[in-house]
């Protein structure tokens, strides 16, 4: 064959765009999806008490989460692909997590920060939960009263880790699914028609 | 009991008039955002604010810092636990767990068989320390702790011993004679 003949399969070193197209799509197929998504963690701050400030701080710009791709919190959960659940959950309040959560696109990931969130600390009461992790598969538990911005840097790391080391599954093929479900005992009732809701 | 005043006292304050800067608003702004830039500039210049956590860390006053707790050995290598349950009485969180027993040592009655400190329950007031009177319950400048199930945060006598040989360097035993430390310094400082 001639050198510079055209051939739409050659491999050789004068195809150069080829090579390195070639080079870049087995770096995106091989550590691809995990690298992104481990780059660009989008959380989700569920923060009910003051572990909630202190999420605060670690977005603001002395701890800069940003330094870890993952400044974009939103508040929306099909936005989200981490749940950090900041603060003491009521049994109350359960449900609207477990909504939450289940709003949320796979793959996802929980972090239970701070005592409360993880144990229920200091309120061993009927009222709150004793950890989300009851109702919820949390990842990564991030201990703390509350946790300094740097525990949960750790902790954002440790699903960085996570992702790292190939768990990119979902919830459910990772074994934490949702083992227990609260659901509210009464049921609003969703209209099927636009006719039903005349 | 009803209010005794009369229409006269009320005085009636007319806003003063805008003079030609003042209308213009022009100065007012200047003024605000010399402010705002001052700070802006301040911090983006001179101070770096940012803290490169992993690389970098803040200062640290180790003597104070209540991080994960470790149990003390006394100068034998013994356990310097004697298993009163003073801690865990005095856990607002109830997240220390003590089983005591007759002590082989002749200097002491118990010592403890199992003692389990929930970390992740543990809510770091430092009570347990406050309220220990012989000194070998301690929270050291350790925060660097993240699990991933329950079981592995419920920390065992085993692994708190583990965690004072790993931090006695970097913050030596209270001495029981005088129930305090020796000058440590700042983390950042230790060698």
């Amino acid at each position: 064959m001639l050198k510079h003949e055209y051939n739409p399969h050659s491999t050789s070193n004068d195809d150069v765009v080829t090579t390195r197209l070639d080079k870049l799509v087995n770096f995106f197929s091989n550590t691809g999806p995990a690298w992104a998504r481990k780059n660009s963690l989008w959380p989700l701050p569920f923060a009910t008490a003051c572990c909630g400030i202190e999420l605060m701080a670690t977005g603001a710009s002395r701890y800069d989460i940003g330094r870890f791709g993952a400044e974009a919190m939103r508040f929306s959960p099909r936005q989200s692909d981490l749940l950090i659940c900041a603060g003491r959950v009521a049994i109350k309040m359960m449900p609207v997590l477990q909504r939450i959560y289940q709003q949320m696109t796979e793959p996802k990931w929980v972090i239970s920060m701070g005592a409360c969130a993880s144990t229920g600390g200091v309120f061993d009461t009927y009222a709150v939960v004793q950890g989300v992790d009851q109702f919820l598969p949390v990842d990564v538990y991030v201990p703390g009263c509350p946790p300094r911005p740097e525990t949960l840097i750790e902790g954002v790391m440790a699903i960085q880790r996570m992702l790292d080391s190939g768990e990119l599954k979902n919830s459910a093929e990772r074994g934490r699914g949702l083992r227990m479900v609260v659901e509210p005992l009464v049921q609003v009732a969703v209209p099927n028609s636009a006719a039903e809701l005349r | 009991m009803s209010l005794d005043w009369k229409q006269t006292d009320i005085v009636f304050v007319d806003q003063p008039a805008l003079g030609a800067a003042e209308r213009l608003y022009l100065p007012q702004i200047w003024g605000g955002m010399k402010t705002t830039l001052r700070h802006m500039f301040k911090k983006a210049l001179r101070d770096r604010t940012v803290v490169q956590y992993p690389e970098q860390e803040r200062p640290l006053r180790v003597e104070i810092y209540r991080g994960v707790h470790r149990l003390n050995r006394d100068e034998d290598g013994r356990v310097a636990c004697v298993a009163c349950f003073m801690c865990e009485t005095a856990c607002p969180a109830h997240c220390i767990h003590i089983e005591g027993a007759e002590s082989p040592w002749a200097d002491r009655e118990k010592y403890p068989i199992k003692f389990d400190i929930d970390e992740l329950r543990c809510i770091y007031c430092g009570m347990c320390e406050e309220a220990c009177p012989v000194d070998a319950i301690e929270l050291t400048p350790e925060f660097k702790l993240v699990g991933k199930s329950r079981e592995e945060m419920i920390f065992d006598k085993e692994k708190l011993l583990m965690v004072y040989e790993q931090t006695k360097n970097l913050k030596p035993r209270k001495d029981p004679a005088i129930t305090g430390y020796p000058e440590t310094g700042h983390r950042d400082r230790v060698p």
